[in-house]
């Protein structure tokens, strides 16, 4: 393409006096990476191939499901069950042949982690797990790369930008020095989120991100934006570094790769999981206890089979309720349960038998139907 | 003489998880620091107390106990991981 072309795709922003050739010239040189193409990395994609960003990696090991179009305007329904680092390359190349895109059709994990973001100047976090957001944070400080971090639940979200230029720099763990265990903080799946809301956050990441290279405006360094899509309310923190958070942060690649990020938000003991099958059959022996805890008022509700309900919240101080010696937890999706079963195992030790649903009410429901 | 905090009212506004389990912002009167506050919160709210979150007291995050006077503005926010 003739330089005249790349003069007409930009013009519109190579005209704002801040922005400049010298601008869209520093986005051509630019080398992102997209870690998660899921509902904040697909407007973030969008809006970054079509800005001219030079380089962008994609990195997801996920397929598109038809319960991702909703919020994950990249794909369309002949998307489903293809590999969404590999659609949103092809996607968003058409949108600009110009740019270079290269998919990873991988899961980021300590052994390609540090290979991957080093070859890039920005990271761009849209994951959906705490694991792997600890993860990337402390790869970026590692590294010293420029972490954009953008997270939602529900209606709200949350936007942050790392500089990661000195070890002294605010991180995300100088925020929330550890990760929440697993089920202590629901995820998407199991607590909704209105599908526009990451259009919001990952519109605003790729802003974010375009003023990181170009140098225009006031990038939201030391800060933490908050934004509540149902009252429109905007919160911005101000962020100082911890001198305490550094300790927890790995000080070499080898150590980085020591740390089993699973494990840092996984429950402390593994308790049995039991699947639908397994579950019916002890429900149908009797003698046990099945306990939701799910909140009171999560959906969908169960009347297949008798239950109690206790909010995992709530379980330790309702220990009484429980008067057989197995007790099945079961939530919507199998995680918080195992929390519980952690929980009451750590309570009862070996007097009782614990065990947890996999997959939820949901799967339950699933393999009922399916019969 | 009265402490300086008496009936001195402070504005909590709450995020994500902690909003629904306190059913919105709250108000708390005559605490004279974080600590208290999240004393009288956590009996308020036990379910609080299984849940991380940040304090911000005039939208600087803290990490010490930190004094409070009628105009502050405090924030508890906790971790979101959905993307």
């Amino acid at each position: 393409m003739s330089d005249q072309n790349l003069y007409e795709r930009y013009h519109r922003q190579i005209i704002l006096p801040e922005f400049g050739e010298d601008g869209q010239q520093k986005l051509l040189e630019a080398k992102i990476l997209v870690i998660g193409a899921g509902g904040l990395g697909c407007p973030a994609l969008q809006y970054l191939a079509a800005a001219g960003i030079g380089i962008i990696g994609i990195v997801d090991d996920d397929v598109v499901a038809l319960n991702n179009l909703h919020r994950q305007v990249l794909y369309s329904v002949n998307d489903i069950g293809l590999s969404k680092a590999k659609r949103a390359a092809h996607i968003l190349q058409q949108l600009n042949p110009e740019i270079k895109i290269i998919s990873y059709n991988e899961r980021l994990a300590t052994q390609n982690a540090l290979t991957l973001i080093d070859d890039f100047d920005i990271i761009i976090d849209g994951t959906d797990n705490f694991s792997t957001r600890y993860m990337i944070n402390d790869a970026c400080v590692l590294l010293n790369k420029p972490l954009v971090y953008g997270a939602i639940s529900q209606f709200e979200g949350q936007v942050s930008v790392f500089r990661n230029k000195n070890a002294t720099d605010v991180n995300y763990r100088d925020l929330f020095p550890d990760p929440p265990k697993d089920g202590e903080v629901l995820n998407c799946a199991e607590a909704g989120v209105l599908g526009v809301l990451p259009g919001i956050i990952g519109t605003m990441m790729a802003n974010e991100t375009i003023k990181l290279i170009t140098g225009i405006g006031e990038p939201l360094t030391d800060q933490l934006f908050t934004y509540n899509a149902l009252n429109n309310q905007v919160y911005t923190l101000n962020l100082s570094a911890r001198t305490e958070t550094r300790s927890l942060i790995p000080r070499s690649k080898k150590e980085f790769l020591q740390i089993d990020y699973e494990w840092l938000c996984a429950s402390p003991v593994q308790q049995a999981e039991i699947d639908s099958d397994i579950f019916n059959g002890m429900v149908a022996k009797g003698n046990i206890d099945v306990i939701d805890v799910r909140e009171l008022h999560e959906l969908p509700g169960v009347n297949e089979f008798s239950h109690i309900r206790i909010p995992l919240a709530q379980l330790v101080d309702n220990t009484s309720l429980i008067k057989s010696d197995t007790i099945i937890a079961f939530c919507q999706s199998g995680k918080r349960s195992l929390q519980a079963a952690n929980i009451l195992s750590g309570i009862f030790g070996e007097s009782k038998k614990i065990y947890s649903l996999r997959g939820g009410i949901v799967e339950w429901k699933k393999q009922k139907h399916a019969v | 003489m009265l402490p300086r905090y008496y009936f001195m009212s402070v504005k909590i506004i709450l995020f994500g998880k902690l909003a629904e389990i306190a059913g919105g912002s709250v108000s708390v009167d005559n605490v004279p620091d974080t600590d208290s506050l999240v004393d009288l919160l956590n009996k308020r709210y036990p379910e609080l107390t299984t849940i991380k979150y940040v304090i911000a007291v005039d939208k600087q995050v803290i990490t010490e106990n930190t004094g409070l006077n009628k105009k502050s503005m405090v924030a508890l926010l906790p971790p979101f991981s959905g993307g």
